[in-house]
Order: C-alpha cells, then structure tokens, then sequence
C-alpha cells in the first residue's frame, strides 16, 4: 500500500525550504489569528479532495510514509487511524482541541493563531475517510476564534466538509477521546467502557476519527507539500515538527515550534534558557516523567532520545523546577489535582489516587509517609485496570518522582527539605471544581 | 479464554475473587486485580464468577 514515491504534488511553493520553521505558528511577531486571506498566500489553496476511493487510500499512504504520529501526547500513528475509519461508511471526524492538560498551552495557541490550518486539517480528514462533517472540540478559551474562522470560510465556500465547533470540557479528563465522544452525545466528558473501537463505534454509533489538532494542522501540510516535505525536519523514526510548550523556570516560557530530536537544552534555550539553576524537568505533561536535567540536556527531544531516562515526548510538556523548589512538595500538588481530575467511574482511581495523593501529602510534608503501603498501591493503581488510563499516566509520573527525589525523600524523613525558595507551586494546577 | 472486567460496572463485592482465587485477588480497596489469561482447567471456575457477579461486571471472551 505504501508508494514507493510521493503521489501527492505541491499546491505551491511551499516557502522554499521545507526544512525552514516554524510551519504551523506565524512566522514572526503575530498580533492575533491569521485571516484567511494571508492563511492561503502563505500555504496556498488547500489540497483538492479526492475523487475516488483509490485516491484516497494513495493519499492515507502518502500520510503513511510521511510518519505522522498523534501529537495528542499517545503518538499513534495518524494513517492507521484514517485507514481504520476510511474503511467504514458514515463516518464522522473530530479534532480534538480539548487540551486539559493545565501547563500545556500549544492546542490553544495553535487555534488562536493559525485557526485556518486546524480547519484544513479537518477537512482534509474528512476527504480521506469519506465524512461529510468535522466537529472541533475547542477549549472554551479559543472556541470563538476557531468559530469565526469557520464563518470566513463558509462565506468563502472555501470547505465541502460542514464544519463547526463546539466548546470543550475544561476537566482534565474531558480530552480522553471517548470522553470528547461522550462530551458531545451527552454533555458528560467522561470516557468510556466500551470494547468497540472509535473508528467502528463512535459518536452516536458512528465510525468516528477523533484527532488531535495538531495533528491535523500536519496533515493540512502533508496534504498540501507531500510526505517528503514533511520529513524534511524530525527524526527518521519521529519525522516532522511539534509544538513544544515551556513552562515553569525558563524566562520566556511558552510554546514553540521545534524540529523533533532538538536536543532538551536547546528546546529550553528556545525559551531564553532556564532562569536560574535547575533541580528537574517534567517532561511530556502531567502523566509524563520527572528527570534530572544534567541527565537530560543534551539528549533529544523525542520518544526515542528521551527513552533512555523512561520519559517520551507526550504532548510536548518541558517544565524546568528551580533546584531551590520541592520536587516532592510539587508532585504531591499535582497528584491531587489528578486525583480529583478523576471521572469517578472505576475504583482503584476513585480511591487508589486520592489515597496516594494523600500518601504524597504526607512524604512532602514530612508527617511520615508509609512508603510501603504507597508503593503498593503504585503497583496496585497503575497496572491497566480502569477505562481509560487516567490512573496509569498519574501513577507512572509519581513513580518517576520517587525515582528522581530518592534522596530528597530521605532528607524529609531526616526533617529538612531542599524547597529553601518560597514557591508557591511552579507548575499550575487548577482550582478544585465539582465532577 | 480471557477474563475481562468493566471497572465502571465494577463496585468491589468481591465475589469474583472468593469464587475465582488463583486468578482473582483483590486491592488494597476491595477491586478485583485480575489475571487475564484463563488456563482451560479453570474455565468452569471463571463461568461461575461472570455468572455470579451481582453488577454483570466480568466477562469472559475467546
């Protein structure tokens, strides 16, 4: 199925050189989202749709050689994804712009500042799997740019595909793609316990392509420049950008557009470079993995670079922690925001996370903690038993905590504590909210 | 044969594990901890647990 060449053939010249960024963000100084006028000068008329079956099975495998991964923080591969829904009739797309994850801001930025290429994303989508309809699943803060961009389009008669959108869940939860599913049937951003795969059962029974939006801003380039373009930048395993949001101590903290692989210092010079010394680096997001910076500088910023320290490139999470704030105290904050993020249908997350969040309270607070019970409960919590993977992501970014803070541990059980800054918490958790 | 468990159905009566022990026990919180693959010499014990469960939350499939 794979072509041995490229099929598809450049709309344009797609600013000369493919390895040039950033390829999804404004290039330069950007004062609000980029109309679409000066959308289509930069990146040309979208793709035309395909006019057969084969055409599109040509241009999933165009997809296919180009290496797309999800950039939703799963990295499963895009075209296994379109061909699985392709292969269905009926179908429906949705990009996923949930983005509830609290320190990550690239969804957001991405959809206020280049709305238009989501947009084509969506469509682009819906060409390849045969649907007539894209739903975007915007967070609620840039939903009403998302809807004016699809208003210019309409007025343009620019898409075949109907699009719109509809304002996300803000629960951390609610980005889980079989909660988005329920968000939009029943108001209720909960996953689901269902054996049926999206692609076959999805929103009200349809075969149903949930994406992130990121991912479809790539495929909008991919459709457009072909899959050579594409790999232009990346890895040859993990080709291609990413949107890249810094948090905590760096100066200028944001998002950014990087070539995959850039090596951990870089990215963080991206942002001016710590603001000061480092004690850690949470990478990925809040189901990610603390590791030590030292460690992790010079290797790259991609699933397999990051692998040797356990970590992967999730949804593009790099959070530097000063060395004079607590590892611990902040893992313990984060823990019980994520325990309190649950959608409270399984047990071991309803009760094993709020009592390892409370065991965390205690290690960070030096009450004597009962390291035992807690890495028991690890075991017990983490190991595939719920709905979704809500519990296994907390669990697995606790228990690199426990990893990288081991002797911090022993320093709280001796009754003293690096945390000698007065932060009131680096990374963001939101406010407490009823389920 | 493969033991499955719908954890949202799932309210921790524990009869699966009394019923089903060599391939049942339960967490720290009373939630069954489940080993999957069900050997052909217990497959008559792991029917009775699905058949017994109160919330219909265990099944077995091929």
């Amino acid at each position: 199925m794979t072509p041995q060449t490229s099929v598809v053939r450049p709309t344009v010249a797609c600013d000369g050189d493919p390895a040039r960024l950033p390829r999804l963000l404004p290039d330069g100084f950007s004062t609000g989202p980029m109309s679409l006028h000066d959308h289509l000068v930069r990146y040309g008329p979208p793709a035309a749709p395909p006019r057969s079956r084969r055409r599109c099975e040509e241009l999933i495998a165009e997809v296919e050689l180009a290496g797309l991964a999800g950039r939703g923080g799963a990295g499963f591969p895009t075209a296994r994804k379109l061909a699985a829904v392709a292969a269905r009739r009926h179908a429906i797309v949705i990009g996923n712009g949930t983005e509830g994850e609290p320190a990550s801001a690239k969804d957001k930025v991405l959809m206020a500042q280049s709305p238009h290429l989501v947009l084509d994303g969506a469509a682009a989508a819906a060409n390849l799997v045969g649907a007539a309809e894209a739903i975007i699943v915007s967070h609620s803060a840039v939903s009403d740019i998302v809807s004016a961009a699809v208003w210019e389009r309409r007025r343009a008669r620019l898409d075949r595909v109907r699009l719109s959108v509809v304002p996300a869940s803000d629960r951390f939860v609610g980005g889980e793609a079989s909660a988005v599913v329920q968000w939009l049937e029943r108001g209720i951003p909960k996953p689901k316990a269902t054996v049926r795969r999206l692609s076959e059962r999805g929103l009200h029974g349809r075969p149903t392509l949930v994406q992130n939006v990121e991912t479809l801003a790539h495929l909008a380039l991919i459709t457009r420049y072909g899959a050579g373009w594409f790999r232009a930048v990346g890895t040859a395993r993990e080709p291609g950008s990413m949107l890249v949001t810094l948090a905590g101590a760096v100066r200028h903290p944001g998002v950014y557009e990087i070539t995959i692989g850039m090596p951990v210092g870089e990215v963080l010079g991206l942002g001016g470079g710590p603001s000061g010394p480092l004690g850690a680096l949470l990478i990925g997001g809040y189901f990610g993995s603390w590791v030590h910076p030292a460690k992790a500088t010079a290797l790259p910023f991609s699933s397999d670079g990051l692998a040797a320290l356990g970590a992967g490139v999730g949804a593009g999470l790099l959070a530097a922690l000063p060395a004079d704030a607590c590892g611990l105290a902040e893992t313990a904050r984060i823990a019980r925001y994520l325990a309190g993020s649950s959608a409270g249908q399984c047990g071991p997350c309803v009760f094993g996370l709020d009592a390892i969040g409370g065991q965390l309270e205690r290690l960070a607070d030096g009450r004597g903690p009962d390291l035992a019970r807690l890495h028991r409960w690890l075991g017990q919590v983490g190991s595939d038993r719920g709905a979704c993977k809500h519990p296994d992501g907390a669990v697995a970014m606790i228990a690199s905590a426990l990893a990288l803070f081991s002797e911090e541990i022993d320093q709280h059980a001796a009754g003293w504590c690096s945390g000698t800054g007065n932060h009131a918490g680096v990374l963001p958790v939101p406010a407490w909210s009823p389920r | 044969m493969r033991l499955r468990i719908d954890m949202t159905a799932c309210e921790g009566r524990g009869l699966c594990a009394e019923v089903l022990p060599e391939l049942i026990s339960l967490d720290d919180w009373g939630f069954p901890i489940i080993s999957r693959r069900v050997p052909a010499q217990l497959e008559d014990y792991a029917r009775e647990a699905v058949r017994l469960c109160p919330r219909l939350a265990l099944r077995l499939e091929r």
